[in-house]
This record gives structure tokens, sequence and C-alpha cells, in this order.
């Protein structure tokens, strides 16, 4: 469920990191928790990230949430099909469910990032909480 | 059974209503109307008298509300409503009324919206109310507008609106349609606001903090005063949002904690029908400081006389056509009365009783996150059934089946598979047995069943997710 060579943020996205750019999309915890997603509002091509704040909204047909910059950057690419199929994060959260491509500002930022493990861990305490 | 569309009953010709002949000379709609103004077509649905008033009969008996069974919505608070309360908001004194009519004319319904205006800030522990915000989501923006003009007033600059990770959705938008950037504070493990966390994103850039209390776990913040302390001293403001004011009602005040505006949920709190049975009903009680920007205009009395002042130089100015919704103020104002003080302070404790008594029913069943005594409302998490592929909307699809509304799912967001749920007052200890019999039962129900329920409706599930990708707005052949 939580692949390895990514590295995941506590606000639950996942981060692949090739030389200084990284995509990022939710994992499966976050979209299983979300429920059907219904519609994603994502940032333009050119905007920057700062890590911990929000760039977008998801819709579930339980609710609304944000995503969160796992690092900060300029974003370099935009996983447009999700516009009309917003389902695609659901069905292939780590491959075709991928929502945009950021130039990675500050490497260092990374080493807050959690290992597929560590983040397993942090997913079994939020379920304990409730 | 399923009922038909109103468009699948009917058939081309019938009519409603036969029409005498006409007994002027006649004229074409083409002389009267411009070309650009006419259609050739209409598709409306032709149907004859009874066939409409048995389609929407049957759609009427397929309704689950407060009048046919218990409605345990969460934050919700889907209470009877007295049916007394109808009967006086449609006396005709009150129903021919026209919102225009001279002052020297309407001195009853001025004076019913003063004293309503007058017990509110009594309930409310505030010194002046508006009725004029049309539900509580418009008292929110109300209050927000206020705290801005009174900020630019001072010539101040803020930016910041903090709100809980566990408020209501409306919280954040109300604050950012005022230009406030919404920032989230955490709650404790206790289910409260965390104080040590709020220390640290108060500053002067800080308008207000929006709060609910008891929050939507249920909860009373129990450092409310700490809470309104820090607020203050960094000359920022305390919103309450008044949603969950049925725990406190003459036991405690949002003004006393520290409060400096709270809206007001009439159709909640003050038994209104509402969620499809009527309008909703959002009145913002404020602090004396803040009583200058109230929009206009208020009712006021000089001597035995009741005016509409229109006289406020700061006002935000309207925020709605005429007064608001009358007809909930009469209903609202109706309760009031019938209660008086004591009975208002019943409804608060009994409330209060109802949800702790279905807590302690239901607790072995089903995970409680928050495992405290609670106020008017309080939420269980399906986790130990979802372990079984069991999800929160499953077991609230079959609540359906055992005549219950379903409570509120998935929110707080906090709360994961959360279930809310709200009795109120008016739920006699029976009808609380058979609901938490009902949830027991389905505690241990397989996943089959719960899957694939409600059963007994004439529709069981719609494709919700399909509904919001793909709405199909209108009928078509």
């Amino acid at each position: 469920m939580y692949p390895e060579g990514l590295k995941y943020a506590k606000t639950h996205e996942w981060l692949k990191v090739e030389d200084n750019e990284g995509k990022v999309g939710i994992t499966y915890y976050a979209q299983d928790r979300l429920g059907d997603i219904t519609f994603v509002e994502l940032p333009q091509v050119g905007a920057e990230l700062t890590k911990g704040k929000s760039f977008g909204t998801v819709e579930s047909f339980k609710a609304v949430s944000e995503f969160y910059a796992p690092v900060s950057g300029k974003v370099i690419q935009v996983n447009k099909e999700l516009r009309d199929n917003p389902e695609l994060i659901n069905q292939d959260p780590y491959g075709q469910g991928w929502i945009l491509v950021v130039e990675i500002a500050s490497p260092a930022e990374m080493e807050e990032l959690l290992s597929p493990s560590d983040y397993e861990q942090w997913v079994k305490q939020q379920e304990e909480v409730g | 059974m399923k009922e038909r569309l109103v468009f699948e009953i009917g058939k081309k010709g019938k009519v409603g209503v036969s029409l005498p002949r006409c007994d002027v000379p006649e004229e074409e709609p083409e002389r009267l109307i411009p070309e650009q103004h006419l259609r050739k077509d209409l598709p409306l649905p032709e149907l004859s008298e009874p066939e409409i008033v048995r389609h929407f009969t049957r759609l009427s008996q397929l309704n689950c509300g407060v009048d046919t069974g218990l409605y345990p919505l969460g934050s919700c608070t889907m209470k009877y409503n007295p049916k007394v309360n109808e009967e006086i908001a449609s006396l005709a004194g009150l129903t021919r009324l026209h919102p225009y009519q001279p002052e020297e004319l309407c001195q009853g319904a001025l004076r019913l919206m003063y004293e309503l205006g007058e017990y509110l800030a009594q309930i409310g522990g505030m010194d002046a109310v508006t009725l004029q915000p049309a539900a509580g989501a418009h008292g929110e923006l109300t209050g927000m507008l206020i705290i801005r003009a009174y900020f630019l007033s001072k010539a101040q600059k803020r930016h910041q609106v903090i709100i809980p990770d566990s408020a209501h959705g409306t919280n954040p938008a109300s604050a950012a349609l005022c230009g406030y950037q919404a920032i989230e504070v955490k709650s404790d493990e206790r289910g409260c606001v965390d104080v040590v966390e709020l220390n640290k994103l108060v500053d002067e850039d800080v308008a207000a903090i929006m709060l609910t209390n008891p929050n939507t776990l249920g909860l009373f913040e129990e450092n409310i005063l700490e809470i309104a302390d820090i607020v203050h001293r960094a000359g920022g403001l305390l919103y309450c949002d008044g949603a969950n004011l049925n725990a406190l009602l003459g036991v405690a005040r949002p003004g006393d904690m520290g409060f400096d505006l709270l809206h007001f949920n009439l159709h909640k709190t003050f038994s209104t029908p509402h969620g499809g049975g009527g309008p909703g009903s959002g009145p913002l009680g404020v602090k004396r400081t803040l009583a200058p920007f109230l929009p206009v205009p208020l009712v006021v009395k000089q001597g035995k006389r009741y005016l509409l002042d229109y006289n406020c130089p700061l006002s935000i100015g309207k925020v709605r056509s005429f007064y608001g919704n009358f007809g909930v103020l009469i209903k609202a104002y109706a309760y009031l009365l019938s209660l008086g003080p004591e009975g208002l302070r019943q409804v608060a404790e009994n409330a209060v009783l109802n949800a702790n008594y279905l807590v302690k029913r239901l607790k072995d069943h089903y995970h409680l996150p928050y495992d405290r005594i609670c106020k008017h409302e309080f939420v269980l998490s399906g986790a130990r059934q979802k372990k079984r592929g069991i999800r929160a909307l499953d077991i609230a699809k079959r609540l359906i089946d055992c005549g219950f509304h379903p409570p509120t799912i998935y929110f707080p967001l906090i709360v994961n598979e959360a279930l809310m749920i709200e009795p109120t007052e008016t739920e006699s200890r029976q009808t609380l047995d058979r609901f938490a019999e009902a949830l027991i039962k389905i505690a241990q129900e397989d996943a089959e069943t719960l899957k694939s329920a409600p059963h007994h409706t004439s529709v069981g599930r719609l494709d919700e997710v399909a509904a919001a990708r793909k709405p199909n707005l209108r009928w078509k052949e």
C-alpha cells in the first residue's frame, strides 16, 4: 500500500524524486479515507508551492479537503487528466492518479518526510485515535 | 414501490382544472408578446388534479422527517416542531402584513421583533441583536463583516481568522468571503482546542477566532475563558457559532464566556421547521462595542412605540431584504413564550441527558474516540466495523430500515468513519431505547446485509458519486 522509493508526508501526500524534480500524489490511505473523489482543484504550472501549505482542494462525496505541499518549489507539470477523471486518484493513487510535478527548491526539506515503514506507523497511529 | 416522475405519469392534453369560457375578446399571444420571447413548445407535464394530488401525497409518504420518527442528525438539532407555533404564525394579523406597511400599522409585528431580539440577547449574553440573517452561515457572514468593519474603524489591518479543525465548514467559508485567511488550530486529545498551539498562532494579525461551543464533538470547550483571554489580549474578537446552543439554553451564556458575537439558529435551537420544511433564520447578537456596526434597520422602542431605526452611520448596511425571515421569527417567539426561562433550561438539560444516555448504551458496541461526558450530541466511530469492510455509510443506510433517519456521517473530519448523533430533548426514553437497540443490532450484522441496505425503501443505494461527477439535472424523454 505504501511503495518503496517514495517519501511520505504526515499530511498523506507522497513524493517521488527524480534529480531535482518531485512527482506528488496522495497516498492509498488518503484516498481511502476520502472515499470516491468527485472533483479536484489544482494549481497552474508556474505556481510556487510552500512546504506544509495548501496547494489545491479535493472533493469527495464525503467532504472537501486540501492537498498540502510535501516540499517547496515551482510547479512544472500538472496532471490534466484529473480534471475529467478525478477517480484516477482512487483507482491508481501512485500511478495515473499523480497530481503534479514540482521543481524541488530545497532538497533539505525532504529530510522531514517519512519512509514507507514510518508512514505506515503514522497511519496506524491515526487510525487508533479514531 | 418506485414512484414515477411527474413527467412519466402525465399524458398529453390532460388538465388539472377546467376554466369557464372566456367572456372577454380573445387576443392572439403574438400580438401581446415580442417574438423573441415566444416559444413554440412548453414541455410541462400534463396531469389531472387527482393524479397530481396522489403523486405528491405518495412522495410525502416516502419522506423521512421529524414528524415520522427520530431524526438524530448531529449538529442539525432536528427537534420536534410544536404545531401550535404554526398555528400562531398563520394568524391573519401576521400573514396579511405587508413589509412596506407604515410603522404605526404594524406595531404588533415590530413589538414581536423587538422582544424576540431582547430575549435572544438575554439568552446569549449579548447586548444587541439583528434578526436579518436568513440562516446560520448568513449570520456568520454578517458577523465577519462586522468584525471587518470594526477593525477598519480602528484603522487596524488584520488578515487571519483562527478556526479549529473540528469546525463546521461554513466557518472558514464565511471568513474567506470577508477576505480573511482561515488558519486551522488543532484539537487536543480531549477533543478541545489545543491551547498551547493556539497561543503560538495568536498575534496582532488575528482578527478573530470562530468557535462552536459545545464543539462539533458535542464537547464543552473547557478552556474557553483562557482562550478568550489569549485572543482578547492580542486585540482579537471571539465569534461563537451558535449551532450547538441547544446544549446551553438557560444554563450558560456565550456572552459570559467572553464571546463578542454569537449567531442563533432559530430553525435549530428554537424549533422552527428546517431542512426542506421551511427557511432558516440566523439572528446575530453582539456586545455593545460592536452594536454600531449591525445591519439596518434595527427595531427600537421609544416610549410605548416601536420604530425601525435606519440612523446608524457605522452600519454594514442591509444583509437581507426587509427584516429577515419573519415567519420563522414568529415561530421562535411563540416557542420562547410557551417555554419560559424554566422550560428553556429543561430543553438543554434533557437534550444533554438524552445524548449521554445514548452514549452509555452504545459505547460498548462502537468506538467512542472521546470518552467524556458530552453535551447535546456525541460522535461515534465506525472504526471497529470498518475492519470487517463496513463503512459509516452502510450503518447509516441500514438505520433507515429500522425507521430512523440516519445520523450525520463523516463529520467532524477529525473522527474516522464518524457517526454524529444528536437525539434532541424531544425524544422519549422508549424512542431512545429503540434507536440504541437498532444500532446495537446493526453493529453485529454481516457486511452483505449492510452493504445492500436500505431494503425497505422505494429506492435503495443511489449512485451519489455519479450524481456528483456527472449530474443529470433534467428529465428528458
